[in-house]
């Protein structure tokens, strides 16, 4: 028989590649920092070559860049001028609008060799998106716009489909890619990278994306679909003030209402996370957030509702389970260091044991005691 | 700018062999930062810096009239690696206006997550950040002699951390390739899931409010954090004496080393960890909880410690424009005095945060003008007049120097005795026995001390957690569980909060009108550090440290690293969502302009491309 080809054998479609990841955008650098905390897989899994079958990875990072000042954008203008190929851009924050005012920058890197100014984040995207293979969005705030696109916000900041077009496509025909948290789980954005490096390697079919551009198999479900306390949801039984093991929804979690699956994944390799943990989920993966979910420690208002709803079938179930729950927590009664067996066992050849005990007639099997 | 720049002895009046040198952005740090820089090269020194940052976003705008609750949940993304600290600091603050006290298991609990980061930002930024302009790969290129010097000197602490030479050192610190790289960058993930156990996700925490945490005290999670943590010190015994090896052989390989990032001795800290038996958060007592901290708030001027009082610190904190790109508030009518006086009857100043009005005016880059978005936080010294650009030193030496100073703190596994030393216990774990370290007071204020100190905070933050986790485990074995104490909030309040961001000083202040947000400010260590020319003309820390550094970079212009200009930013941990660029000149005649080493990588790649040249 043939040996099988495995992956290991396989030469990737593409032999190497660049990620060009800025965090220039309106950010705090959250999710490269987030990233660093990867272990499924971590980065220098990635980078290191330490999965089968992967183009080699080249990362080019503001905050994990060796390299300074011009010698760190050298990538950056040769992939603006296609020299530099093929590779994938990562944007990091939101996209303000440069258009609102008449002069200076609202984030920018780099410096523009004509004019002396700093180039903005916006020209970068400008230049860079037509050329990238795939265009990734880390973080809410380069999804959908995040904190900084807040009411009252004074940048008009947007996320990169919002500033690109929601239609927009890659000229491998991707649509951008979405990977909302604030800031990014961290797995669930080393693993959307490793998907892509899988379908860049000719390994993968087309991402798997919603309609708002997420990871069908990261954001499929919601905060409250993965919640171990979800079962107090069920039970009618919530917590009216933080530091309480119960459920969160009647002071502030969002959590039936967040595509998110932190409290499947934990926060790292399974711990911590959200309203699993004490934390009221506060909706930092939708486009809505930050203000649809504001104030964040009041009950969602279709909370109100549900649990009441919730509250009386809840409490008649809790009260019937309590009894099965003591019932359950008592051992049968044959178990017991007293001289008789009283399983229902009907020994044959036990005689009379040690003599103390009061040994019914030998043979056969008798009902036992039942448990209550 | 030009009369600026004349007025500044630090300028020589030859300018035949100045070079414009600019690092934009500098890498490796949090946040989009430039340096533009002129070097005399005859006389290996820089001459001329300017520090400006690229970003805006607009917090204390987009924050007027939201709900005070919301306060630590938005301020928390002003930073995306110490993100919890401003959480923290917003959660003190809003005790403090809504008169209320966290139940000393939530003060724990607290405690052991900013312990936790503490011990995992200044692991990943000393080892996978700034370790990197100490590696094998940078030093060859940089300096070959003190590559091969490196190679040949015996590392004295090589029994306690296995690495037989200097050199050995080097290369475990190359990025990604290097054993101790790799090793520490785990040992930040490790830290990073102590924090999760106790405020739910790094670094934006889920589970940190006013009144507490929502963090379920039972036995499982601080064994959970207690077994990682014995874990961390054992890997301090080794990391402690490694970087001291380190450090100290750059002062023997060039001599005169102690002047990079050189400044002036003027410190400040504002404090860390409460002490839940002391803190009640009210502003009438906050000298007294402050000095209870298990790091002494304090301002250091010249060695000496001006003053301890959080009180006294708050009032001194003075915001000043001139070079940044803001509308100053206190012109036109423009800006209202929210707090006249603080609770104590004392005079608040017009340019104190309580009464700032954020006026963002974007305009072009002009060094002669405005160029960063950063503004200047000053401390106003009262004995002086001055206004003091006091630095936090990417924060440990400033903790650690106030502290020692102070005196005051005494708490089995940290004391300091006041003899100019900390003295940190650390018990004894599976392989090594109890060890204790202990950090002087060093002669200079400069980059290599900057860097030891965070290696030895490192150490005392694990020492701390170490004190919390026993309060903590103490209280829940005793059943005294409770983590939250419920609030109203106030129609009309004030409020401040004084931590330690990772990297230095970090305040929040908070006025509430009609229950909402009337004026927030938060005002973290990079602000102060890379802070611009303020309306005084004095410099930002950066731009002073830097113009005083010499060069002792083997390389000519043409293959210009600027490593140790590198080495005296980074020493500063900066983290900018804001930025640093330097900048050489008012336009005076240059004989040569270029950006370092980029233009013969960017010749060789046929890219023509020469950001520096246009600054002229």
């Amino acid at each position: 028989m043939k040996t099988p080809e495995v992956i290991a054998d396989r030469q990737p479609d593409v032999k190497e590649i660049h990620i060009l990841w800025t965090p220039d955008g309106l950010s705090c650098d959250g999710d490269t920092v987030s990233i660093t905390a990867a272990t499924l897989p971590s980065i220098e899994d990635l980078i290191m070559g330490a999965i089968p079958g992967l183009p080699k990875v080249h990362l080019h990072n503001r905050v994990l860049a060796p390299t300074n000042g011009s010698d760190y954008m050298k990538p950056w203008f040769a992939a603006a001028e296609g020299k530099l190929e093929p590779f994938v851009l990562v944007v990091e924050g939101s996209i303000p609008n440069e258009e609102i005012k008449q002069e200076g920058y609202w984030a920018a890197i780099g410096t523009d060799p004509e004019t002396g100014q700093p180039i903005t984040l916006n020209t970068w995207i400008d230049r860079l998106a037509p050329k990238a293979v795939a265009v990734v969005a880390a973080g809410t705030c380069a999804t959908y716009g995040g904190i900084h696109a807040m009411e009252g916000n004074p940048t008009g900041a947007m996320g990169l489909a919002d500033y690109l077009g929601w239609d927009w496509r890659s000229k491998a025909g991707l649509p951008v890619v979405n990977v909302p948290g604030c800031p990014v789980q961290p797995d669930n954005m080393m693993e959307t990278l490793l998907y892509l490096l899988y379908q860049v390697a000719g390994l993968a079919p087309m991402i798997p994306l919603d309609d708002k551009l997420r990871p069908t198999w990261l954001f499929g479900k919601t905060v409250h679909e993965g919640c171990d306390r979800g079962s107090y949801y069920e039970q009618g039984d919530f917590a009216h003030e933080y530091g309480s093991p119960k459920c969160l929804v009647k002071i502030g979690c969002w959590g039936p209402v967040v595509n998110c699956n932190v409290t499947k994944r934990g926060w790292m390799d399974g711990i911590g996370g959200c309203p699993n943990v004490g934390g009221i989920c506060i909706g930092c993966t939708m486009p809505g957030f930050p203000d649809k979910f504001m104030p964040f420690m009041d009950e969602p208002p279709g909370a109100t509702f549900s649990s009441m709803l919730v509250g009386s079938y809840g409490k008649l179930i809790r009260s019937l389970r309590a009894i099965t729950n003591q019932t359950v927590n008592k051992e049968p009664r044959w178990r017991h260091p007293a001289p008789a067996l009283t399983t229902g066992y009907e020994p044959k050849h036990y005689g009379t044991g040690n003599g103390h005990g009061t040994h019914a007639s030998s043979g056969g099997i008798r009902t036992p005691e039942r448990a209550r | 700018m030009a009369t600026l720049t004349e007025t500044r002895e630090t300028t020589p009046k030859t300018r035949g062999n100045i070079v414009e040198m600019s690092w934009d952005p500098i890498t490796r740090i949090v946040g989009s930062l430039g340096i533009y820089t002129k070097i005399d090269f005859a006389n290996r020194k820089v001459v001329e810096c300017h520090s400006t940052s690229s970003m805006f976003r607009g917090y204390s705008v987009f924050m007027l009239n939201k709900d005070p609750r919301d306060a630590h949940f938005i301020t928390s993304r002003i930073c995306g690696i110490c993100g919890d600290n401003h959480a923290t600091c917003s959660v003190y603050a809003q005790n403090m206006a809504y008169g209320i006290k966290t139940p000393p298991l939530g003060e724990w609990i607290v405690n052991l997550g900013e312990a936790a980061e503490y011990m995992f930002d200044h692991c990943i930024f000393q080892d996978n950040l700034v370790g990197v302009d100490f590696c094998e790969t940078m030093v060859k290129e940089t300096n070959p002699g003190v590559w091969e010097r490196a190679q040949r000197t015996e590392a004295p602490h090589a029994k306690d951390h296995g690495y037989r030479t200097i050199g050995q050192i080097m290369t475990a610190l190359n990025p990604f390739e290097g054993e101790f790289y790799r090793e520490s960058l785990q040992m930040s993930r490790l830290t990073r899931e102590m924090f999760c156990l106790m405020e739910g996700r790094h670094v934006h925490p889920s589970t940190l409010y006013p009144g507490g945490v929502g963090t379920v005290p039972s036995i499982q999670v601080f064994t959970d954090y207690l077994v990682r943590l014995t874990k961390y010190i054992e890997f301090m015994k080794k990391v402690v004496p490694l970087h001291d090896d380190l450090f100290d052989f750059f002062y023997q390989a060039l001599p005169g080393y102690e002047k990079v990032g050189q400044r002036r001795v003027l410190l400040g800290c504002w404090g860390s960890w409460q002490d839940p038996d002391v803190c009640d958060y009210q502003y009438e007592n906050m000298d007294n909880w402050g000095k209870a901290m298990f790091v002494t708030p304090g301002v250091v001027v010249d060695g000496k410690l001006v003053t301890n009082n959080l009180v006294d610190i708050n009032l001194g904190i003075r915001i000043l424009l001139g070079s940044s790109y803001y509308e100053d508030w206190t012109e036109n009518g423009s800006g209202e005095m929210f707090v006249r006086t603080d609770p104590l009857g004392n005079p608040v100043d017009k340019r104190h945060p309580w009464n700032q009005t954020t006026i963002p005016k974007p305009q072009k880059r002009n060094f002669d003008d405005k160029y960063t978005w950063v503004m200047s936080p000053r401390w106003f010294d009262q004995r002086t007049g001055d206004h003091l650009a006091l630095d936090t030193g990417g924060g440990p030496i400033a903790r650690l120097w106030s502290t020692a100073l102070s005196a005051l703190v005494d708490i089995g596994y940290v004391k300091a005795p006041g003899d100019g030393t900390i003295r940190i216990r650390l018990p004894k774990t599976m392989t090594k026995p109890e060890v204790e370290f202990t950090w002087r007071i060093p002669k200079w204020s400069n980059a290599i001390e900057r860097n030891r100190a965070r290696t030895y905070f490192q150490a005392y933050a694990a020492a701390v957690a170490m004190c919390c986790v026993e309060k903590a485990m103490d209280l829940v074995r005793r059943g005294e569980t409770q983590t939250f104490t419920p609030f109203k909030v106030p129609d009309e309040a004030i409020g401040c909060g004084f931590h330690e961001a990772v990297r230095g000083v970090l305040s929040h202040h908070l006025v509430i009108r009609k229950g909402r947000i009337a004026n927030y400010h938060p005002y973290p260590p990079t602000p102060w550090n890379a802070s611009p020319r303020d309306s005084y003309g004095t410099l930002g820390p950066y731009e002073d440290a830097v113009q005083n550094t010499p060069i002792f970079e083997e390389n000519g212009p043409d293959n210009f690293k600027g490593i140790d200009i590198m080495r005296a930013v980074r020493s500063f941990d900066p983290c900018l969502p804001c930025g640093v660029h330097m900048y050489i000149g008012p336009g005076k005649v240059l004989q040569v302009n270029h950006t370092p080493t980029a233009l013969l990588g960017m010749a060789k790649q046929g890219v023509t491309h020469n950001p520096a040249g246009v600054l002229k």
